[in-house]
């Protein structure tokens, strides 16, 4: 089969240092080498994503991470459905490392972020499928002596249909191997589906409610040692010294390792290493930022707002001229702060290195980028290297970043023989984030007589990801992906500015599930309803108005209206706020119902969001990520906000940084999926997009109180 | 030297009385379902029942253990058979990333032994385990099925 990758290991060190955190890798490259495959399992291997058993099971192979988003079941969905095998005898296995490198990046991209595991892998999953379905016809129609033409596949079985002779996918896989697989195959029109489109069981789940070890967390192996890791408070500080003959003689020590910014004890269990490194006296060099707040770094922050030369990254019409033609000018600024991913499973990663060889197990959400940093931090070169993905215990966008793998393999590298779990304490992941960016934004708007939109200046004082992983990404001093939902902006309108103002602190930024598109649309989307309020206009029709030329906006704006019930009478003290948003390929419009007492009690009475991902894979899932959407980004919008004081992160833990439990989740929550076919949108961040902005409006809808900074626990509102 | 049953058998761990239970299951004994997620009680991955009483393994002393019994998930199955509870979670799809489901299980297991029709509100009291995922309703529904499963046939 042609592979549709680029066939070089270079392109493996491009993709592999891409989200690597800035990494710089000074490795040879070797010219490219075609290795033949080995095929895995029992049976032989059809493509590199399918192995097909004697008992015609079939083995799929999942290149991206499973973090509880379902992928490791909808992308086998997709090659099941053209391979036409039996649904329930399908298995999964996650691909290696090793065997990526060796067969030249046979599966293509194994990164898992900005949902884009089905949309950007769907094609080459179906073909993929399509391709060994098409061999397995051939080899069945050699056996028979018969044209292929009269060979039909059908739930693991071939059919010969004048003959009604039929053979299991088994019986000829072996037959089927050695073919030649056909250039080209004809994927199934979407009215065809059988497994597309219709809900499954996850693969996974069986294994997850019996307590299998599944996790990084869980991984054991003979001999091996447990460390605890404490990283200087202040980021960028320095290890300056440390006082490690306090603990010498100390039941299970192994050894203390320093490294430039940290403490790790490696002892034999987890809970000694941790309660000896936080015995040890460790002095920290805090450096220049030793200093900062959360008050300093706002105001550094915020300066961008009133800078006078900032890059323009859009300027159509004359914004000037229309302010000063406007019946009405309305302007407003909006905060959004630091947060924690908080993922449940804490960072940790196992490493081996023995013998001039690196062997790394970690719920990672980039295994290339793993397994070069691994390589990059033992000083081996890429084919002594092996990562083996585990399942990730939530991953959000944090585990992309490879920190918590160079400092595993730097530990192991120091009781080189012996395996290594390094686990983070919560403290320590609460404190050592990539956070999701402190963004301030400053709009003014012009509307005519008649309340139509007529100007829109917009000013983003942000701090950027990509100057940290991708800063040749950012053009003439604009980031554009920081813009995300500004820059592209769905709404038509004559005059428009777009400034960007990047504001770089101390503080390490990421990448967070939804990314900017997590506190852009708050900004947005509630400015627009200000316009809407300013125009005496409701905040539905308004915004109908705007969209005109983007069907795909307006669509899920209408279904998300009309499954509320927009205008429509409500109970008493109930009132609604709606938004839209798309982003990661796909559209999403959300309304709420809330009531607001005059204590500030809120009640989220009703939360309807609608999407549209093109095509749905597997809706059950789907629906389940709107649910988990609506978590994640409410426990943000409600109480979301990490502060520094001297430098340092003041929250440790779940009990000063809230997470959302059970008995606040609201009980009335609607996923309206509205796939329009077409084409491929994700599904794991889209939904949260306008879930803030729809409810913030409808805070102001309830209370006249226009919410401009997050969280509303600072607000004064408290959910009921 | 501190003996306890764990699952049904007899497991002993030579480990200082105030090490956490979760630890002695997990980097002792290999019992790898409970999990760390806090340290704190705040988070109830690491839920595991102590003579029957769902209790926070990151927080309770071995020492505490000792001469008790243990069940973790690991235990719930019944000569190869899941629990209700279990079943009710597959059933209803409820994990998503799966790291809380075994602490989300063993609370939900221990709610409905001491209730075995709880409302609503009784949920929300006993189910305060943290899911970053956000499968609360589907936690609920599994629980009231789960509940409804349990019932004795009538006659």
């Amino acid at each position: 089969m042609t592979t549709p990758f680029h066939q070089s290991r270079r392109d493996f060190l491009k993709v592999s240092t891409a989200v690597g955190g800035g990494l710089a890798l000074q490795l040879a490259i070797p010219a490219p080498v075609l290795a033949q495959a080995a095929a895995k399992g029992k049976g032989p291997e059809l493509t590199a994503w399918i192995v097909v058993n004697p008992d015609s099971s079939v083995v799929i192979r999942v290149a991206r991470s499973e973090m509880g988003q379902g992928s490791s079941t909808g992308l086998p969905m997709l090659v099941a459905e053209e391979l036409e095998c039996d649904w329930r005898k399908v298995r999964i296995e996650f691909v290696s490392t090793s065997e990526q490198l060796r067969r030249n990046r046979a599966w293509g991209s194994m990164a898992t972020g900005g949902s884009r595991s089905i949309r950007d892998s769907q094609e080459y999953l179906r073909r993929a499928g399509a391709t060994a379905r098409e061999m397995l016809l051939a080899a069945a129609a050699q056996r028979w002596k018969v044209p292929g033409s009269e060979c039909d596949a059908e739930n693991g079985v071939i059919i010969h249909r004048p003959s009604r002779r039929r053979l299991r996918f088994g019986q000829v896989a072996q037959g089927a191997s050695k073919l030649e697989p056909p250039g080209e195959v004809k994927l199934k029109d979407p009215r065809d589906w059988n497994l597309i489109g219709k809900s499954a069981n996850r693969l996974d789940i069986p294994d997850k409610v019996t307590g299998k070890p599944l996790f990084g967390i869980d991984v054991q192996l003979p001999g091996m040692a447990y460390a605890a890791i404490a990283q200087c408070p202040v980021f960028r500080g320095r290890l300056r010294s440390v006082a490690d003959e306090r603990i010498l003689g100390a039941r299970g020590l192994i050894k203390v390792v320093k490294l430039e910014d940290a403490v790790a004890v490696v002892a034999d269990n987890w809970w000694r290493a941790n309660r000896m490194l936080k015995t040890l006296p460790i002095e920290w060099d805090a450096g220049p930022d030793g200093g900062a707040s959360t008050a300093s770094i706002r105001e550094f922050v915020r300066f961008g707002l009133e800078d006078t030369s900032v890059p323009v990254a859009r300027d159509e019409g004359d914004v000037e001229a229309a302010f000063a033609a406007a019946a009405k000018v309305i302007e407003a600024e909006y905060y959004a702060p630091f947060l924690n991913h908080a993922p449940l499973e804490p960072m940790n990663c196992t490493a081996l290195v023995e013998g001039g060889r690196v062997e790394v197990w970690a719920p990672t959400q980039n295994a290339e980028a793993t397994h070069a940093t691994a390589a990059a931090t033992a000083g081996v070169p890429l084919e002594n290297v092996d990562v083996r993905l585990t399942h990730l215990g939530g991953g959000f966008g944090r585990r992309g970043f490879q920190d918590y793998t160079r400092q595993a393999v730097a530990i192991a590298k120091a009781v080189e023989g012996t395996p290594v779990k390094l686990l983070w304490s919560r403290e320590e992941d609460m404190q050592h984030d990539y956070y999701r960016p402190m963004t301030l934004m400053r709009f003014k708007a012009g509307l005519d007589a008649a309340g139509n939109l007529t100007a829109w200046r917009i000013r983003d004082a942000s701090h950027s990801i990509l100057a940290g992983v991708r800063p040749q990404d950012i053009k003439e001093g604009v980031d554009r992906h920081a813009l995300g939902g500004i820059v592209d902006l769905p709404y038509g309108v004559p005059n428009l500015r777009i400034e960007f103002a990047m504001r770089n602190s101390h503080v390490p930024v990421g990448f967070m599930r939804t990314v900017f598109h997590s506190q852009n649309p708050f900004m947005r989307e509630c400015f627009v309803d200000e316009m809407a309020h300013a125009a005496g206009k409701d905040p539905y029709e308004f915004r109908r108005a705007l969209l005109q030329a983007k069907p795909k906006d307006l669509g899920v704006l209408d279904a998300a209206a009309k499954a509320s019930g927009w205008g429509s009478p409500l109970a008493a003290g109930a009132h609604r706020g709606i938004a839209v948003q798309d982003s990661h390929g796909s559209y999403a419009a959300a309304v709420f119902e809330v009531s607001v007492s005059g204590a500030g009690e809120l009640d989220i009475r009703r939360v309807v969001v609608a999407v549209d991902p093109g095509h749905v894979v597997n809706p059950d899932s789907a629906e389940a990520q709107v649910q988990s959407c609506v978590a994640y980004g409410l426990t943000s919008v409600l109480w979301g906000e990490i502060t520094l004081s001297q430098g340092r992160v003041e929250q440790s833990n779940f009990h000063d940084y809230r997470i959302m439990r059970l008995a606040e989740m609201p009980k009335n929550i609607e996923a309206v999926l509205v796939p329009s076919g077409g084409f491929w949108g994700g599904m794991g961040e889209t939904p949260l997009a306008p879930l803030a902005p729809a409810l913030c409006n409808a805070i102001f809808a309830a209370t006249g109180k226009r919410i401009r900074s997050l969280p509303l626990s600072n607000q004064g509102l408290r959910l009921v | 030297m501190i003996e306890f049953t764990v699952n049904g058998r007899k497991r002993s761990a030579d480990v200082e009385p105030e090490m956490p239970l979760l630890w002695v299951l997990r980097d002792v004994l290999d019992v790898k379902g409970p999990k760390y997620g806090c340290g704190i009680a705040q988070c109830g991955a690491c839920t595991v029942h102590l003579n029957g009483e769902p209790v926070r393994s990151c927080s309770v002393p071995a020492s505490a253990a000792a001469g008790q019994n243990v069940l973790t998930i690991e235990g719930l199955a019944q000569r190869g058979r899941m629990h209700p509870v279990q079943k009710a979670w597959i059933d209803h799809q409820v994990p998503q990333c799966g790291y809380c489901q075994s602490g989300q299980i063993m609370a939900a297991v221990a709610l409905l032994k001491k209730n075995p029709n709880p409302s609503d509100r009784d949920i929300d009291a006993a189910m305060t385990n943290l899911c970053r995922c956000g499968t609360y309703a589907r936690i609920r529904t599994a629980i009231h099925a789960a509940a409804q499963s349990m019932k004795p046939a009538k006659a």
